[in-house]
């Protein structure tokens, strides 16, 4: 332990912690702006900079570590003034329009400005002028607000292994840019969005679609449906001064109607469908010899990851659509029949905590209901916009229930929203299939939590199944390097694009440490551990669904509109 | 065109030899071509984008076409007051291009550079390389006539 | 009149440095022999005893550095010779390396067993392909002799940045990456060279080494200045006589490099400023050249010995002329990773422009001021903290220059 006096308050701190832990320990915030909880020391804004006892230099508290007898100030006029002076220097050189700004009221440069008060700033202000990044549907990228302190790099490199993003050029020049300095379509990047959670500023942000929204509903000619995804709800709260998992669906329900959406229904309908056609491909593909291990397929991060890197293991996909698509299809054919609405009038519009959904509601093969199967995709955080622009007050709005039809779900499609929820609803369903037998606990507790790489053996009654779960794009790549090397002990991996599942996607509230990721997954099994049902198989509109329409999994309607094919996305370089 | 994938795997075995690569290059064409990081990157196993970094990074390299014979004009401080501006202005009048542009016939190119540590015959240009002090106006005909 | 002593540089001129075998008959190797003979700590006590102190510009206890990565536990240790020499007006490190290689291919052979290490590298810059050359054919025929015995030593080439001659973005050029320093702690003795102790000294440090072996710690702190001990190789540019290298004790004034070895400043103009260590020197008025140049005592005037560069200015220079181009240098090399330096250097540069071109006022004088300070302060390698140190000291010293021009 080392004994540390931080603004005259004496803490006892273990060997090696940096300053800044040290203060954390005091009760002293040291302000930062390139560190990030979760990701290794960039110390490259020198933003917290603090002042030791005995030493001409200022050190950085993220970076410095203590030593026994270590006396530092971290407010001392020598540091708030090249607190300040840093800070000037980062404005002078930055846009400033907060007004009209994505991270307006959420921004790490802005909190940092408010703080130290920086007002006339004695540098004339100049800003690159360049172009914004709009290449792709999912993700935009402003470099004029770029302060370089290279979160989105280490986020998209060492959590993603996606490495699309790095340097350019140095000194006063130097940018963070995508590969070889072309646009992000061009790139690797997998449209994952965990760039996103990384930027303390407006640098990276959803593609905001939130006109074409507005559009919609003003129509009177559109019919406007919604899908709520499994992670939602949990997160969407947040974004409303609510605390993580504290909205109750049926309140966010009526918060949606409220937004002018014609239709409520929910994308949990078609997580609990996927199962089924999920788990029955798994299952014929063990009786018949198919692809091992079978990969799920519901993250579009990770199906672009896998067709940019692993296009050689693009059979081993699952051939099930994501349940947003399957949804699309869906709903512009059985439920619009159902419903008796002309499928033309109908706008699909989905809810995500995910901006490569953007991406794939895109793809042209996406297209089987006759229609673009869904028309818009909102992330969670330009619903959380939308609502705060509604003025609603969640307090004093009145429950509302999901429609018919596609709206009722599971426990099972609940925990689609954190790792290893897919896996574990499977479980559910297949032991069930399988055996025969009634599940007695349907808790795969193996399958949750953040641990990276999850693995287990199921015995399905004799028949043994070598199971493995990986979140976050650096664990997928662990995964994938095994099956291509032939080395692959699993018959079925599940793999989520972002790091907790979906629960931390692209599109959710800000999420900085994965502290909160952890909150968001607690908050999912509080959810599941309540409902009635937890178990896809016994959602009863998904039983209405085989009866009048699908008839059986893995069918012929089923091919048509629930299932998909991959190609290779043939980048010209990695 | 130089088979870029042939000269930078002969640096294969030398770890962080990158750079030792793309010098290699340079010294065949003058400049990194986008083809060269990728294949660099391949050689060696790491991301396009820290190629490209890497590239990107070093005053010597350049990601851009640019001419032939790369003339660089040493402005640090003690080339600066030794008169670098009038060796600047006369080989910019010789060539009939400006600093940082190539002659139209693609055989050279006039950059900026700092000190190049000839310090004792300031003001030193270097061709290739190559360095010349001592320059004045009137030495410049003679020096570029090596290079026609 | 002071003497040119020349303990770097005794086989200048005598030796082929092309040919091994005028080294070796020159005493060259023996060192090396007698340290092998000694153990590693006596070796590192001898260097340390001698007071022998980085000649790279930072001015650290040679010995003492090598303690720390002996004591470090580790499979594989490295030893890097920096000859990066990119401070603009120095070019010692190439006559060192030009004329007597093995100087430098002994000492670090000394140091690789003194703290462990089997391989070394040299760092050499980018500019000097022709060193290169020199370098590895000396690397050769050491091979050749087997006089290195299993000590193996490799050239690396940069490839034009400044920033690379700081030891970290030297490791990481090294390692194949883009040049930008490492936060410190941890020091490369501790964690270096793909995550292995490390040691980085200067060419002319190394130079040294042998010497001290041969002759003895006492011998060698017995020369010029008590706390710097030594001697050091300067070179000289800009309004001197004679535009040349000198090799003097460190207890040698600056008058004397200006006068007595530079033969006074050119065309019979009056002295005005002398930088001193490069482009990140301080500057000197007249009232100052009696300091010594040794480390410390350049530190007490608010000036560096840095890298031993000597750029001296008549009467007829325009100070702030030249701070602009030395504010240029910066903006071009900072190496963009940390906020002040990145955004700093380039605002000093702007200003410096202003006010160099008569369009600055006091305030942009006091903003420069400010700002320099910051930066000495607070970036994180340095190249952002030296940076402001012309700026700053010839606020300090010129006013009058600055005051002409502002409106
Ligand atoms: C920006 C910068 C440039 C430097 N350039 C050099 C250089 O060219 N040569 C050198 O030996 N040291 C240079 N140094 C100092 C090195 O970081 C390091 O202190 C030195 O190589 C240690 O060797 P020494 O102890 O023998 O001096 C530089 C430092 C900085 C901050
Ligand atoms: S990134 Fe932050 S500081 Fe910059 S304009 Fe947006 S809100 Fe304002
Ligand atoms: S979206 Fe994902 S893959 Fe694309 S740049 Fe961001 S982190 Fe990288
Ligand atoms: S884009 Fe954002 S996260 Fe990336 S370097 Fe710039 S400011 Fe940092
Ligand atoms: S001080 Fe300058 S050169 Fe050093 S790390 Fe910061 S930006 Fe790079
Ligand atoms: S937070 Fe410490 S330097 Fe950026
Ligand atoms: S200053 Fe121009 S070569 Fe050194």
């Amino acid at each position: 332990m080392a004994n540390v006096t931080i603004d005259g308050i004496k803490v006892s701190v273990p060997d090696g912690s940096t300053i800044l832990q040290a203060a954390q320990v005091a009760g002293v915030r040291v302000p930062t702006l390139c560190y990030h909880p979760d990701q290794a020391v960039k110390a490259n804004c020198r933003v917290c900079v603090c002042e030791v006892e005995g030493q001409r230099l200022l050190q950085a508290a993220c970076s410095q570590p203590v030593y026994d007898g270590m006396v530092v100030k971290t407010h001392s006029p020598k540091v708030v003034e090249a607190r300040k002076t840093i800070l000037e220097l980062i404005l002078a050189h930055h846009p400033q329009d907060c007004l009209s700004c994505i991270r307006n009221q959420n921004c790490e440069l802005q909190a940092l400005a408010e703080e130290y008060a920086i007002r006339e700033n004695p540098f004339e202000k100049m800003v690159r002028g360049l172009p914004k990044d709009t290449s792709t549907p999912s993700i935009v990228r402003d470099p004029d607000k770029c302060v370089l302190c290279r979160r989105c790099v280490y986020a998209c490199s060492v959590f993603q292994s996606v490495n699309a993003l790095g340097l350019e050029n140095r000194g006063n020049h130097a940018m963070v840019v995508p590969s070889l300095g072309k646009d992000l379509l061009d790139s690797p990047c997998v449209m994952c969005g965990q760039c996103i959670h990384a930027c303390p500023v407006g640098a990276i942000t959803e593609n905001e679609q939130i006109d074409e929204f507005l559009a919609a509903v003003a129509d009177p000619d559109k019919v406007v449906v919604t899908q709520i995804a499994p992670a939602i709800r949990v997160a969407i709260g947040e974004e409303v001064g609510m605390k993580t998992g504290e909205m109750p669906m049926e309140v966010f329900v009526a918060g949606l109607r409220q937004l002018g959406f014609d239709y409520v229904l929910h994308t949990n309908f078609t997580a609990d469908l996927t199962i089924l056609e999920e788990g029955n491909e798994l299952l014929k593909r063990l009786k018949e010899g198919g692809k091992l291990p079978m990969f799920t397929s519901c993250s579009p991060g990770w199906i672009n990851f896998c067709e940019t890197f692993y296009p050689d293991l693009l059979d081993n996909l699952s051939t099930c659509k994501s349940p947003q698509q399957m949804f699309g299809a869906l709903v512009k054919t059985y439920w619009a029949e159902k419903m008796g609405i002309d499928p033309a009038k109908i706008y699909s519009v989905s809810i995500m905590p995910c901006t490569a959904k953007k991406f794939e509601a895109s793809r042209p093969e996406m297209k089987d209901s006759g229609f673009r199967d869904v028309d818009l995709v909102l992330t969670t955080r330009e619903v959380g916009r939308l609502f705060r622009m509604a003025g609603i007050d969640f307090s004093k709005l009145a429950p509302s229930k999901f429609d018919s039809w596609m709206g009722a779900y599971t426990g099972a499609a609940v925990i689609f929203g954190a790792t290893g929820g897919v896996m574990e609803a499977a479980l559910r369903t297949v032991y069930e299939v399988v055996t025969g037998k009634t599940l007695e606990d349907l808790n795969f507790t193996f399958a949750r939590g953040m641990e990276g790489i999850k693995e287990a053996e199921i015995d399905l009654d004799g028949t043994k199944v070598k199971v493995a779960i990986g979140h976050g794009l650096a664990n997928a790549r662990k995964l994938m390097d095994q099956v291509r090397a032939g080395q692959s002990p699993y018959h079925f991996i599940e793999i989520m694009a972002c790091p907790g599942g979906c629960i931390g996607g692209g599109g959710q509230p800000l999420t900085k440490a994965n502290v909160k990721r952890a909150e968001r997954i607690d908050a999912i099994y509080v959810e599941d551990e309540g409902l009635p049902l937890r178990k896809s198989h016994e959602n009863p509109e998904v039983k209405v669904l085989y009866e009048e329409f699908l008839h059986e999994p893995l069918g012929h309607k089923s091919h048509e509109l629930l299932h998909t094919h991959y190609t290779p996305k043939n980048k010209k370089f990695l | 065109m130089a088979d870029y994938k042939e000269i930078i795997t002969r640096y294969k075995d030398l770890p962080g030899g990158i750079i030792e690569a793309y010098h290699a290059i340079q010294k065949e064409q003058s400049y990194l071509p986008e083809e060269a990081i990728i294949a660099a990157a391949e050689v060696f196993e790491i991301p396009v984008k820290d190629a490209y970094g890497v590239a990107t990074f070093y005053s010597m390299f350049s990601v851009k076409s640019r001419g032939k014979n790369v003339i660089r004009i040493c402005e640090s401080a003690p080339c600066h007051i030794a008169g670098a501006a009038d060796v600047v202005a006369a080989l910019e009048k010789e060539l009939g291009i400006k600093m940082g542009e190539t002659t139209p016939d693609g055989k050279f190119a006039l950059e900026f550079t700092e000190c190049v540590g000839q310090c004792q015959a300031t003001p030193v240009i270097t061709i290739n390389g190559k360095p010349y002090g001592d320059i004045t106006a009137d030495k410049i005909p003679a020096i570029l006539a090596e290079y026609k | 009149m002071a003497e040119e002593m020349r303990v770097v540089l005794r086989n200048y001129g005598k030796i082929d440095p092309l040919k091994i075998d005028d080294y070796i008959n020159a005493g060259g190797y023996k060192s090396l022999e007698k340290a092998r003979s000694m153990s590693q700590m006596d070796v590192i006590n001898e260097v340390k005893k001698s007071g022998l102190r980085g000649r790279g510009g930072a001015g650290f206890n040679c010995g003492q550095k090598w303690t720390f990565a002996y004591q470090a536990q580790a499979d594989q240790k490295y030893v890097i010779c920096n000859a990066d020499e990119g401070e603009p007006g120095t070019y010692k490190d190439r006559i060192i390396m030009e004329n007597d290689p093995h100087s430098v291919l002994e000492g670090m052979a000394i140091c690789g067993y003194a703290i462990g290490a089997t391989k070394g590298y040299i760092y050499c810059r980018g500019e000097y392909p022709y060193v290169v050359d020199i370098l590895n054919t000396a690397i050769a025929q050491a091979k050749e002799k087997g006089v290195l015995g299993n000590f193996d030593v490799e050239v690396r080439m940069g490839a034009g940045a400044y920033v690379c001659g700081e030891e970290t973005a030297l490791i990481e050029s090294i390692e194949g990456h883009r040049g930008e320093p490492r936060y410190k702690p941890p020091f490369p003795p501790v964690i270096g060279l793909w995550g292995k102790p490390t040691i980085v000294n200067n060419v002319e440090t190394f130079a040294n080494i042998a010497v001290i072996l041969e002759k003895g710690a006492d011998w060698y702190a017995g020369l010029g200045a008590p706390s710097y001990p030594g001697t050091k190789v300067l070179t000289l540019t800009g309004d001197v006589v004679n535009k040349t290298f000198v090799e003097v004790p460190t207890n040698t004034t600056i008058r004397q490099v200006i006068y007595e070895f530079g033969g006074g400043i050119a065309g019979g103009k009056a002295f005005k400023a002398v930088q001193i260590g490069g482009t990140s020197g301080g500057f000197i008025p007249a009232s100052l050249l009696d300091t010594q140049i040794d480390f410390d005592s350049m530190a007490a005037i608010g000036a560096t010995l840095g890298s031993g560069a000597v750029l001296v200015m008549d009467e007829t220079r325009d100070i702030v002329d030249v701070v602009e181009r030395i504010a240029k240098f910066f903006e071009h090399e900072s190496c963009g990773k940390c906020a002040p330096c990145r955004e700093g250097t380039m605002r000093m540069h702007k200003l410096m422009s202003k006010v160099n071109q008569g369009k600055g006022t006091a305030q942009d004088v006091a903003l420069m001021d400010k700002l320099g300070r910051v930066m000495s302060v607070a970036c994180l390698c340095g190249l952002g903290q030296a940076a402001p140190s012309p700026v700053l000291t010839t606020i300090k010293h010129f006013k009058a220059d600055y005051d002409a021009k502002l409106q």
